[in-house]
């Protein structure tokens, strides 16, 4: 039967990516972002790319009034509910730095904002005994470093809150991958010096899909990611304390 | 917005400059490029020379603005954002029976570079050039503000839109009309053509609906001018194709890749794998119409110097005449490559700026030095001397004299580009060097 699947962040350049895929593989895409006209235009897009249904619908991570409407239009169709989960932002430290309250839109744009929404869905995954949540989290929230502190923090405890998810919709016959990306070719990388092994959307858009479908629990992609973020982990405390990496 | 530095390349890998570019991602970031700073807009850059490099300016990159808008199944029409490629379209498409009318040869160029270059493809002479089913234009203009632009509503700036180069504004997204194709595979019959009288004649007598020439660039004497004839149509076979998987150029080439030895023993081989007979085979659409896609990167195989690619059309009257001249020349210089196509073209274009006319259009790669360079100018003048045309996308050498000589309406265009953008600001590499801007 035709699945559904729930773009959290649809505006996003993988979430657009994935969009695409999930409309060529013919799913229900429900597409969730705060420019409302321009994904109007992502919806035509996966239309004509083959999706089975394509609903445009306004969501604010900041605003726990917009997870409704979501949840509707992805009940109204039978079958399979997934969701795939992008939304996210990354302020400069500098500017957390010079203003701690920022601190506090990062947590919520990446941490408490899509947890409660998923905190919303689970239940209804449960009813439908299945189902897959893709959680896109970073290889920054691996470990504090002191470029993007605040953002890595944010994206450890959604890394820790994914796991927790997947513990508990394992029990129903759903699944939840904890997909952490290197860095991406994406608007928020646009410009910034010291990008390496770049990967694009498209790249992302189909490992992800592959490990939605062999059910892995965490992704690294690409998955050269997986032995960077292992060097990383293991330097000792002394000594990671006094480096930039 | 924000800005990245970054080189842009011509394909050709001979022309390069540093540029600031934005790349947004939803239409109504570019006005706030164009209140920053007016830029002129860039594809795929699969053109060759300059034509999209801004050295020490600044580029709006289209790429990530490549959605489908709207598509009508049943008059395939098909509304689409200019970063759109050729290959999603008759990927997407084609499945439902429809395929872009016009596809140049590589189908990795978006939809707003092919407008701004209205390129042609293998059937110019039946259906003309890619501009001509361009229904409407969404443009952006200096001001930042959204024109659509239609033949009917402003003939004047559809037509300099065309084949303009980018100098009129930022193309957003356009209505084009696409064909029937009632499957993926498609029908070719090659035949050898053992000299050029012979290889004209039979690509004048064509009456299929795409037609192309591979031409043997290395044979001389008896032989110049031999190839083989390309002749296609759709078939109606529901087979699914067999689609190669692509592979990738690692790294640039050692220059004895395509030494002149190297490329008349592959010519030879290449002549001769078609019987004297000829031979139909039946290929996917992507191998007939892209034959170089599946190859990323092919253009490292003339190594870190680069190539340049000749192409020039030439009317009826002096096509033959020329065509020996040029041929000669570059059999006698043994400078050409493998990849080398003569066709026959159609009268349709598209507006004042566009490539084609009725007659032959050959093009030719030739491995960047400074023999070729003196070859390709020669071969420039040959062609203005014949009347003909030098195929902007793809010049990296010609003069601003020659360019004059060869578009008789650029006064024409220059007026309503100067409405549109007063103060130059979507000016590239290529526009100053030919200097199509300035008046005298």
């Amino acid at each position: 039967m035709t699945q559904t699947w729930i773009l959290l962040g649809a505006s996003s350049s993988m979430g657009r990516a994935f969009a695409r895929k999930a409309a060529t593989m013919g799913a229900h895409v429900v597409l969730a972002a705060r420019d409302k006209d321009d994904l109007a235009r992502t919806a035509s897009d996966c239309t004509a790319r083959g999706a089975a249904s394509a609903t445009p619908v306004v969501f604010d991570a900041r605003d726990p009034k917009t997870f409704g409407a979501i949840y509707k239009a992805a009940k109204k169709n039978e079958g399979i509910i997934n969701a795939a989960v992008f939304v996210g932002s990354m302020a400069p430290q500098d500017d957390v730095d010079a203003d701690p309250n920022i601190g506090d839109f990062t947590i919520q744009d990446n941490f408490t904002g899509p947890a409660n929404f998923l905190h919303g869905l689970a239940p209804i995954m449960e009813e439908r005994k299945d189902g897959t949540v893709l959680g896109i989290g970073s290889v920054a929230g691996d470990r504090g470093r002191i470029g993007n502190y605040t953002y890595g923090s944010a994206k450890a405890g959604f890394h820790t809150y994914l796991s927790g998810l997947r513990n508990r919709l394992n029990r129903s016959g759903g699944h939840v991958v904890t997909v952490k990306p290197g860095f991406v070719d994406t608007a928020m990388t646009w410009g910034i010096e010291g990008m390496f092994l770049v990967a694009s959307p498209d790249q992302i858009a189909d490992d992800l899909w592959t490990a939605h479908e062999k059910k892995k629990n965490t992704l690294y992609t690409p998955w050269f990611w997986r032995y960077i973020m292992a060097i990383i982990k293991s330097i000792p405390e002394p000594i990671f304390k006094k480096l930039s990496v | 917005m924000s800005w990245k530095t970054d080189t842009l390349t011509g394909w050709g890998r001979v022309l390069s400059g540093t540029a600031q570019i934005a790349r947004p991602e939803k239409p109504s970031s570019i006005a706030r490029v164009m209140s920053d700073t007016p830029a002129p807009a860039i594809g795929a850059q699969r053109s060759y020379g300059d034509a999209a490099i801004n050295t020490d300016g600044k580029a709006v990159d289209m790429n990530r603005l490549d959605r489908f808008i709207s598509f009508d199944a049943k008059t395939g029409v098909l509304e689409a954002e200019a970063g759109v490629s050729i290959t999603q379209m008759l990927e997407t498409f084609a499945p439902q029976g429809w395929m872009p009318t016009v596809m140049p040869g590589t189908g990795f160029a978006t939809i707003g570079g092919c407008i701004a270059n209205d390129v042609h493809g293998k059937n110019h002479h039946g259906v003309g050039t890619f501009g001509q089913h361009v229904l409407s234009i969404e443009l952006i203009g200096v001001d930042g503000k959204t024109k659509v632009v239609t033949p009917r509503k402003n003939k004047a700036l559809y037509e300099a839109t065309i084949g303009g180069l980018g100098q009129t504004g930022i193309i957003v997204s356009a209505k084009l009309q696409l064909t029937e194709c009632s499957s993926r595979l498609i029908q070719v019959d090659e035949r050898r053509a053992n000299n050029l009288a012979e290889f004209m004649q039979m690509l004048k007598d064509s009456t299929a609906t795409y037609c192309v020439g591979w031409i043997d660039g290395t044979a001389n004497g008896q032989s110049l001018g031999r190839g083989i004839l390309e002749e296609a149509e759709l078939t109606k076979s529901n087979m699914a194709p067999k689609l190669r998987k692509s592979r990738k150029v690692p790294f640039n080439a050692p220059s004895f890749a395509l030494s002149p030895p190297t490329v008349r023993a592959f010519n030879r081989m290449y002549f001769n794998r078609v019987p004297a007979t000829g031979r139909g085979v039946l290929r996917s659409l992507e191998d007939f119409f892209f034959p170089l896609d599946k190859i990323h990167d092919w253009n490292k195989l003339y190594g870190k110097r680069g190539f340049h690619q000749f192409q020039c059309v030439l009317p009826d009257d002096t096509a033959e005449r020329t065509l020996r001249e040029m041929l000669r020349l570059i059999a006698d210089a043994g400078l050409a490559s493998p990849l080398a196509v003569l066709k026959r073209t159609g009268p349709g274009r598209a507006g004042p700026m566009s490539f084609t006319m009725e007659g032959f259009t050959l093009a030719l790669d030739f491995p960047n030095s400074a023999k070729s360079v003196a070859l390709v100018e020669k071969l420039n003048e040959l062609t203005t001397e014949a009347g003909g045309r030098i195929y902007f996308a793809k010049d990296s050498l010609a003069t601003a004299a020659q360019a004059k000589q060869m578009y008789p309406e650029l006064a024409a265009w220059q007026k309503t580009v100067k409405t549109a953008d007063p103060k130059g600001r979507f000016k590239t590499d290529l526009v100053r060097r030919l200097k199509l801007r300035e008046s005298k």
